[in-house]
């Protein structure tokens, strides 16, 4: 693990309005890593992947990318740098085809040829999407759904991937094929990806460090098997 | 045959029975305090008649008692269908070209006007696609523009003598900056509040063209306003130009279908292309598309000023063929036609706006002595059109961005 996070977030506060949604995050993720953010409805897990996406705007505190500060940089400047958000629910393009979600993906890319290997591989990843890749994206199943939100974050070239929920709503076999497909791109490809999740058992499995938010706030950070087997952890989100 | 009477019977008698209802304060109730049935029981038992030869044939082919006519039917329009889809497109689009071309030559005065008419209506109607149809923002001013075109034409050909040929970028040019002053602030806004906003925005253009007398003279509009001048070699004393100016309709028809023959080229090719895409997506899903790195509000903005420009180009082209504008042609029902004709068509289909503008500008043409049950109609018809084809007349086709090697 190199000592540069490659993203770090620094007090930050960010909220709606007069709600303040986050207080005080502070956050670090290392190349490589897969980092697991765990907590109840309403800790403020998607503000935060919000926030860093710039979609939400940050109040105090600042977040750094690669050693440089984006809190400055608007959300569509983002994924060019490599940083790139599976947002919660999926939210594809419902009357696009598979195949015009993905190209929206690699919206910032010039390189066709490679845009055109990109998606060859998002369709070995999921040979599914390559099977329907003619059909309205609204036409397909929430697994599937969840399938091309994913890859058409990976048609961006991330560095860094922020997955917001991926298990929502989903059958535990198809969360399984998802969180498999997750730990692949994370071990071949090398990407840094941020998990944030509910299903605390699932997300801290899959992660190796795990940040505990609970409304708003960092109140636990640790190895994620020792979040694992953390009495309190497993009392309070565990269900023991 | 029965059982299909049996399910649907109950819902035509009370249809019957409402229609009853809402015909009588229409013909019954009269002005001097009168009421009367005699009337209303007329026309409803024309109409139950009517409907009810319908109703007898829809059960006979629910029932599928007329299988023997309608199979071959069905399957000679698919195969001819399948004929036309093998045909190469440029031959139907070659036969669409040579039609409209001789179109002037063979009709007269009268059906050549609806046809320019028809014409301006398309690049309307396309401008508004771009914004409605692809970015997916609804907007009820787009009529401002056309007027901002007409205007820019009128008060500076009348005003300053300057020519066709000139002022037409510039209706273009001044539509486009309309467009971004109004889109700049407003464009953060979604859905319903930008729909507000574009409605207060068409009014606004309306009322300062209707009140700023010393520019546009108010209500009573600019007269004179000169046609389309073009210059012509003459073979007298060797080769000279002479300004010929495009007074006969017939020649007018020629620019106005080359206008809109550039307007289809140009949004089809918007449609198709980057901007099309990020449009698509900022429709679908706006906070999806920021995050997938398209800058939705330079998107947006550019589809507003795409729009507005189509329609100040149609707005220019309208002050030359009427030689006269006032506040009057820009009104907020144009801005609803126009919206309708878009929605009539199928909201993200080019074929089927122009065949929607078609519908509503011919064939109110075509039933000129119904004139005051026109609106009635047109009502009704957009009721039906949403409940059986919500997508339009011809709804949009997925179109094929890259071939993939399966």
């Amino acid at each position: 693990m190199s000592a540069q996070p490659i993203l770090e977030l620094k007090n930050v506060h960010s909220g709606y309005g007069s709600i303040k949604a986050l207080k005080d995050v502070s956050l670090k993720i290392y190349p490589g890593e897969v980092v697991a953010i765990i907590g109840a409805n309403g800790a403020g897990k998607s503000t935060t992947l919000m926030t860093i996406c710039g979609i939400v705007p940050l109040e105090k505190g600042d977040i750094f990318y690669n050693g440089a500060s984006v809190k400055n940089i608007a959300p569509e400047k983002l994924p060019p740098l490599g940083l790139c958000q599976v947002p919660e629910g999926r939210r594809i393009f419902p009357r696009l085809t598979v195949e015009e979600n993905l190209i929206l993906g690699a919206f910032y890319r010039n390189d066709k040829p490679e845009i055109q290997r990109d998606i060859e591989h998002v369709y070995s990843l999921f040979p599914v999407l390559g099977e329907r890749n003619r059909q309205k994206g609204g036409t397909l199943s929430g697994g599937e759904q969840q399938m091309l939100a994913i890859g058409r974050a990976l048609m961006t070239k991330p560095k860094v991937l922020l997955l917001d929920e991926p298990s929502l709503g989903l059958a535990p076999i198809i969360i399984h094929q998802i969180f498999d497909i997750i730990a692949d791109i994370n071990r071949n490809q090398g990407t840094t990806i941020l998990l944030v999740e509910q299903n605390a058992n699932l997300a801290l499995q899959a992660a190796t460090r795990g940040y505990v938010l609970e409304t708003g706030q960092i109140t636990l950070e640790d190895k994620a098997s020792s979040l694992l087997h953390n009495p309190e952890i497993r009392k309070a989100y565990l269900g023991e | 045959m029965i059982q299909e009477f049996k399910k649907i019977w109950k819902q035509y008698a009370i249809t019957m029975l409402w229609l009853l209802g809402l015909l009588w304060p229409l013909l019954g109730i009269h002005p001097d305090g009168t009421l009367s049935f005699k009337q209303t029981v007329n026309v409803w038992s024309y109409i139950f008649a009517g409907t009810f030869i319908c109703f007898i044939f829809y059960i006979i082919n629910k029932s599928g008692n007329f299988e023997f006519f309608t199979k071959p039917v069905v399957n000679t329009s698919q195969k001819l269908g399948d004929i036309v889809q093998a045909m190469p497109s440029w031959i139907w689009k070659s036969a669409l070209l040579i039609g409209a071309i001789i179109y002037p030559i063979l009709t007269g005065r009268y059906p050549t006007d609806v046809v320019i008419n028809v014409l301006l209506y398309i690049c309307l109607g396309l401008g508004l696609y771009v914004v409605v149809g692809l970015a997916g923002m609804l907007d009820l001013g787009h009529i401002a523009f056309y007027g901002v075109g007409a205007y820019t034409y009128a008060i500076l050909n009348v005003q300053y003598g300057i020519g066709f040929w000139v002022c037409f970028p510039l209706a273009g040019l001044t539509a486009c900056i309309a467009g971004c002053i109004v889109g700049y602030p407003t464009l953060r806004m979604r859905g319903d509040y930008l729909a507000i906003v574009t409605l207060g925005f068409g009014e606004i253009v309306r009322i300062i063209l209707n009140n700023w007398m010393s520019l546009t003279n108010g209500p009573n509009g600019i007269l004179g306003v000169k046609t389309i001048g073009i210059l012509r070699p003459v073979m007298e004393n060797g080769l000279t130009f002479e300004i010929f100016w495009v007074k006969k309709l017939e020649y007018f028809y020629y620019f106005a279908l080359a206008l809109a023959i550039l307007t289809i080229i140009a949004v089809t090719r918007i449609n198709f292309s980057r901007i099309g895409r990020a449009l698509e997506a900022i429709r679908e899903d706006e906070t999806a598309a920021e995050l997938m790195g398209v800058n939705t509000f330079y998107y947006k903005l550019l589809a507003y000023a795409m729009g507005a420009v189509f329609a100040g180009f149609a707005g220019a082209l309208f002050a030359a063929r009427m030689k006269f504008v006032s506040p009057e042609s820009f009104t907020f029902l144009e801005s609803v036609m126009v919206l309708s004709m878009v929605v009539l068509g199928g909201m993200s289909s080019i074929p089927g706006i122009i065949l929607g503008v078609i519908a509503l500008i011919v064939l109110p043409e075509v039933f000129r002595e119904l004139e005051s049950y026109r609106m009635l109609v047109f009502g009704l018809t957009m009721i039906i059109m949403m409940l059986f084809r919500p997508s339009g007349l011809i709804a949009a086709k997925r179109k094929k961005m890259m071939e993939t090697k399966s």
